[in-house]
């Protein structure tokens, strides 16, 4: 990605958010036509601890659908995806990386969130109060973010 | 801890049998008033849901008990509170209540028939729509504010004396147009989370999402004591947290979108005995 595109999509964002610098802005992340995306999203490796405590809170909260074996001490694991036990060895490091940033690439109409997308909503809110949103929306999860939850679901072997 | 033990723990926390699909208890309320709380899907269902269950039947025992009796039922203090309103003049017209419509048992059957078209009014009518103009055209009194106490607890007091009856919401003639308005924001997927009501309470009823056994999302027991919020709630106040719950900008309870909304919800319960008021969490 050129300076120019993400000078631009820094511009919009700033309003809400910074991309950080360095990252690769929502709207210029590369989906091969599988829906996986093989570049890091901010060439600084994910922190697989990190992308731990987001499987369970904050805009991460992945256990509200998936239920995660290695993170039975944790209470109330949903049904409503799949499970992820085991999830590194089905799905490269790539499909994954695509999968949390826009699964709907890959699955088309999944309900599964896009959690590194700011654009295509149908009234967006500002986060959970209601009110329609300000200015551009912040991503669900930030560029390293994805990069920390993507770290860890490589955690995730049974072989 | 060994593996295996692990493993298997994960598995009865996820995937206990007591958390997939609705229960088969049966609901009687007062050991008298027997209830539908699961129907043949009616046919505008066709090709989306088979059968409709009552969420009554996604809750847990101890939820489910206190529904059961009206002693313990707390939104019967809500019923108790629009009993003396039922009785009570308000306006410049003289006229309560009960001058017109007699006792409150007399009004059974009613709920289950809204919202629906108003000739008069050209459009279709939620109960609360209906109270507030016998409000402001018969009685000279202020409207009621939509959803809330006063509001909520006459409804409620109107579903108690239908409790049993078959929810029989028409869809066709004139509230066709509102109908198929409801029908499609129930499939648009509002919000930054992207979630419409059918991902959540058509593809995935009887789920577990987090904490929250997921129902068919059906109305026929609004007003609805919630244990969360200790109070009654009405069918649009629950719309609006839902809408809002997928980070989007929500519809004000009384809108258009959310009378079509509550239109189109109602028909989906068509076959559920009204419950109202019903006790949730």
């Amino acid at each position: 990605m050129g300076r120019f595109a993400l000078g631009i999509a820094a511009t919009f964002a700033a309003a809400t958010m910074a991309v950080a610098e360095g990252a690769i802005a929502p709207g210029d992340v590369e989906y091969d036509e599988y829906g996986a995306v093989a570049a890091s999203l901010t060439g600084v490796a994910g922190d697989a601890e990190n992308g731990k405590l987001l499987m369970n809170k904050g805009a991460g909260n992945c256990i509200a659908c998936h239920a995660v074996s290695a993170l039975s001490e944790l209470s109330f694991h949903g049904e409503i995806g799949p499970m992820l036990d085991g999830v590194a060895d089905r799905w490269t490091e790539a499909d994954l990386r695509g999968i949390v940033a826009n699964a709907k690439v890959m699955f088309d109409g999944t309900m599964m969130p896009s959690f590194y997308k700011t654009t295509g909503y149908t009234r967006p809110g500002d986060a959970y109060t209601g009110k329609a949103a300000q200015g551009e929306l912040a991503p669900l999860l930030t560029a390293q973010e994805v990069e920390d939850v993507v770290a860890y679901l490589m955690t995730l072997k049974e072989t | 801890m060994k593996r295996t033990t692990l493993t298997a723990i994960a598995l009865a926390m996820v995937t206990g049998p007591a958390m997939a699909d609705p229960d088969a208890d049966a609901l009687v309320v007062n050991g008298e008033i027997e209830m539908v709380t699961e129907a043949s899907a009616p046919a505008h269902l066709e090709g989306a849901l088979k059968t409709v269950y009552s969420g009554w039947r996604f809750r847990s025992d101890e939820t489910q008990a206190v529904q059961m009796d009206d002693f313990d039922n707390p939104g019967m203090l809500g019923v108790e509170v629009a009993l003396d309103a039922w009785t009570e003049v308000a306006g410049t017209e003289g006229e309560s209540c009960a001058s017109c419509h007699g006792s409150p048992e007399e009004m059974a059957g009613v709920s289950a028939t809204y919202p629906k078209w108003d000739a008069a009014a050209g459009e279709v009518q939620t109960l609360t729509m209906q109270m507030n103009e016998c409000r402001t055209e018969r009685m000279g009194a202020e409207p009621y504010a939509y959803d809330k106490g006063d509001a909520i607890n006459m409804t409620a007091l109107l579903t108690s004396v239908s409790r049993g009856m078959p929810m029989s919401v028409a869809i066709d003639g004139p509230a066709a147009e509102t109908w198929e308005m409801g029908k499609e924001l129930y499939y648009t997927r509002f919000g930054q989370l992207e979630l419409s009501c059918a991902n959540c309470h058509e593809d995935n009823y009887g789920m577990m999402i987090r904490a929250d056994h997921l129902s068919q999302g059906q109305i026929n027991g609004f007003p609805t004591y919630r244990l969360k919020n200790t109070k009654l709630n009405g069918v649009h106040s629950r719309f609006k947290g839902c809408i809002r719950d997928t980070r989007a900008e929500t519809f004000a309870p009384g809108s258009p979108e959310l009378i079509a909304l509550e239109l189109y919800v109602a028909s989906r319960s068509n076959g559920l005995s009204v419950e109202g008021p019903s006790v949730r969490n």
